[in-house]
């Protein structure tokens, strides 16, 4: 049980990057952390490289980016972009990503490549994000999936988590909710410490 | 009081509007425009008498913000730091006048250069005024200085800058919100004589603003901003840090043996007593601060001259782009902290491009089979999303500078003897400074052809609406002097594509001045999201 937690958050612009963080924010201050979440905006979020900084605490926080070597977790939407971010991680930091590749530039690289060089990391995880928000109901919730399995990290509470997602997708009406919170239940199952294909 | 989950920029608009605030204006321009559109969520949800509005640019922004100062109720003035170049002639004379109203200009700095095309750090804007300036560290001190900022306006009689930066402005924290205070209107003002900005006044209200010097840096000294910490067991070197520089230095403290005498800096002009009293107790110095290196720099007139400063200006700290926890750590003296492992060196970069469907990307197709005959055609490119143009696989762009430079680079281009001279232009950047430059081509019927992409908002920075609406553009374009058999209006769509490149085509080759407007609605605008305050 650890009081603080520092997690890269990364993916590409309109991958739902800052929906994460939010869900994360709101539930973690439900459990009385304090926060800092740092984000960009503008330009970068036109189809670039997107990165946030996510650092929750029960004590002052003075940064507002993540030192390198620092971070707990990286999470991220794409596998290319979290490769990106390796030296964020403590020496026992852990590394989460999304399985499918956004291909939007011409010279995406190997993708068993990338996956290989995930695999290879002290402590990592490849999750089917897309096929769990599928099984979910809807292609949109990856984010959510990805939301679940970070939650398996961290010592905030599971409820505190659902009633976030509710109040970020509240104004979507009922089957959206459902369907994210599903989504979430999957992700977080994905990520269990007993879910196979762990290299923990 | 309660607590709250805001943006920097939130804190600092949460800030103003408990103040007392009467009406905010600005232009939006990454990192600042989440403060205006703020201000403007918070007054349709409460039902609040604010007003906050969008304006045509930086400048009319900021002279209706001194209006409002004038009859006496206070005013918020929002934009990004190259803004304050264009608002920079009201800025520099607001100075010399008796502000009676509270006016804070809110202004925010990109240093790394996130959104922007340079990093010019705006405290040499207030050092130039001559007025005073905040710099917050964090949420609750944007919220806290706001509130403060408005309350020395009024005391002193003078604008005040309110100095954020990108780190500041889009993290998320919380901050404790106090009582809101009411508006107040103090009437307005009466003395004319300070008021009008006439040669023989302002060298009168020149030389009281100078006198004031003294009491700005008195009001520096004090203030609880500004922080002085001693550690006289150690001497071997002190810290000055500077707005959110402090962050990185705190965030290493931690791991350092020892703790070095500190002076944290939020509060401007320099409290030149705290520097000193520093120097005394130490044998150097080091200064962090986010920005260009200028307290650093005016250290040379403070201390003593042979004790040894490090920092920006001796390649200590990075001398452009943002600090970080980690190039503080280096310049501390810590040896970097333990990682996993290294980056990937060999991972392709992902640069922002733009969205899929985009009109704009249909209007540089039809540009570049125009022009692909001619080998020395110029195409001028302007800021805003259509700035991507300039990327493969457009690369439709060779020269782009400032907001609206596009218009007035091409007109002198083309009368340096260029041919095939085009200006590249956005709806929202048109109105903003592109009708002035179009005056000058028209008053010469310059050899030019300015395309205006007109996607019906303020596309890059989060879809404001423009000032104007699209059919009003084009009689703007006729006012100017544009002859009106050379205004084009085309429907970009792939299915158009042969026929907009023919007409774009013809304008080119026409010897004189044509306009050809592009039209189809960023495809975002029907889809607009819009955050609900909590």
């Amino acid at each position: 049980m650890a009081d603080k937690y520092d997690i890269i958050l990364s993916g590409v612009g309109g991958q739902g990057v800052l929906s994460v963080a939010a869900v994360i924010s709101i539930a973690a201050m439900k459990d009385g952390y304090t926060l800092r979440q740092s984000e960009v905006h503008g330009m970068s979020q036109r189809g670039g490289a997107v990165l946030a900084h996510m650092r929750i605490s029960k004590t002052t926080i003075a940064s507002d980016l993540i030192p390198k070597g620092s971070a707990d977790v990286v999470l991220s939407m794409e596998p290319m972009e979290s490769l990106r971010y390796v030296d964020f991680l403590k020496p026992v930091g852990r590394l989460i990503s999304a399985a499918a590749p956004y291909e939007n530039i011409p010279n995406y690289p190997d993708l068993d490549g990338i996956h290989e060089k995930i695999n290879n990391l002290k402590s990592s995880r490849i999750i089917d994000a897309k096929a769990l928000a599928k099984e979910a109901g809807t292609m949109k919730a990856v984010n959510m999936v990805m939301v679940g399995a970070l939650s398996a990290e961290l010592d905030i509470r599971k409820e505190s988590i659902i009633e976030a997602v509710q109040e970020k997708f509240g104004s979507k009406g009922e089957k959206i909710i459902k369907a994210n919170l599903a989504a979430f239940e999957l992700g977080r199952k994905s990520n269990s410490k007993k879910a196979d294909g762990d290299n923990k | 009081m309660s607590e709250i989950l805001v943006l920097g920029d939130e804190a600092l608009a949460l800030g103003a509007i408990d103040a007392g605030l009467a009406i905010a204006y600005g232009y939006p321009g990454t990192p600042s425009t989440e403060i205006l559109e703020y201000i403007q969520r918070y007054t349709k949800k409460n039902e609040s008498e604010i007003i906050a509005r969008w304006c045509t640019n930086e400048k009319t922004a900021y002279e209706g913000a001194v209006g409002v100062s004038y009859a006496g109720k206070k005013s918020l003035v929002t934009m990004k730091h190259v803004g304050l170049n264009v608002a920079a002639d009201a800025f520099m004379n607001s100075a010399l006048i008796e502000i009676n109203g509270g006016l804070v200009l809110a202004v925010a700095d990109d240093p790394g250069m996130h959104s922007s095309q340079n990093e010019q750090d705006s405290r040499y804007f207030a050092d130039f005024a001559r007025i005073m300036c905040f710099e917050p560290r964090n949420h609750q001190e944007a919220y806290d200085m706001t509130i403060e900022a408005f309350q020395v306006s009024e005391l002193f009689h003078i604008p005040v800058m309110l100095k954020i930066v990108t780190r500041l402005s889009h993290s998320r924290s919380v901050i404790t919100r106090k009582e809101s205070l009411p508006i107040t209107d103090l009437g307005t003002a009466q003395d004319k004589l300070k008021w009008m900005s006439l040669p023989a006044l302002s060298r009168e209200n020149w030389k009281v603003l100078l006198k004031q010097q003294t009491e700005f840096e008195k009001y520096s000294v004090d203030s609880g901003f500004n922080k002085l910490t001693i550690n006289k067991a150690y001497k071997k070197i002190g810290v000055i840090t500077t707005g959110i520089g402090s962050n990185y230095y705190l965030e290493n403290l931690e791991d350092m043996t020892h703790k070095p005498s500190h002076l944290h800096l939020g509060v401007y002009p320099v409290p030149v007593e705290l520097v000193k009293k520093l120097a005394e107790n130490v044998d150097s110095l080091i200064v962090i601060e986010e920005g260009y290196p200028f307290v650093e720099k005016m250290l040379n007139g403070i201390i003593n001259e042979a004790m040894p400063v490090h920092g920006k200006l001796d390649g200590t700290l990075p001398a452009y782009g943002e600090l970080d926890p980690d190039n503080v750590r280096t310049a501390i003296g810590l040896d970097p902290r333990e990682t996993q492992g290294s980056n990937s060196s060999d991972l392709p970069g992902r640069p922002p491009q733009l969205c899929a469907g985009c009109p704009h990307t249909d209007s540089f197709h039809a540009l570049n089979v125009a022009l692909e005959n001619y080998d020395s055609s110029i195409v001028t490119g302007d800021i805003g999303c259509y700035a991507l143009g300039a990327l493969p696989p457009h690369s439709a762009l060779d020269a782009l500078l400032c907001m609206g430079a596009s218009i007035g680079m091409a007109r002198g281009a083309s009368e340096a003897g260029r041919k095939q001279v085009v200006a590249n232009i956005g709806d929202g950047t048109f109105l903003h400074s592109g009708v002035t430059p179009l005056i000058d081509a028209a008053s010469t019927n310059t050899n030019m052809t300015l395309i205006i992409m007109d996607n019906s908002t303020t596309a890059m920075t989060g879809m404001q609406d423009t000032i104007m609406t699209s059919p009003m553009i084009k009689n703007i374009v006729l006012a100017c002097g544009v002859n009106p058999e050379h205004l084009k209006e085309l429907k970009v769509l792939p299915k158009n594509h042969d026929e907009n490149t023919r007409i774009i085509k013809e304008e080119i080759d026409y010897e004189g001045l044509s306009v050809i407007i592009t039209l189809r609605e960023c495809i975002h605008v029907v889809g607009k999201i819009r955050g609900e305050i909590k």
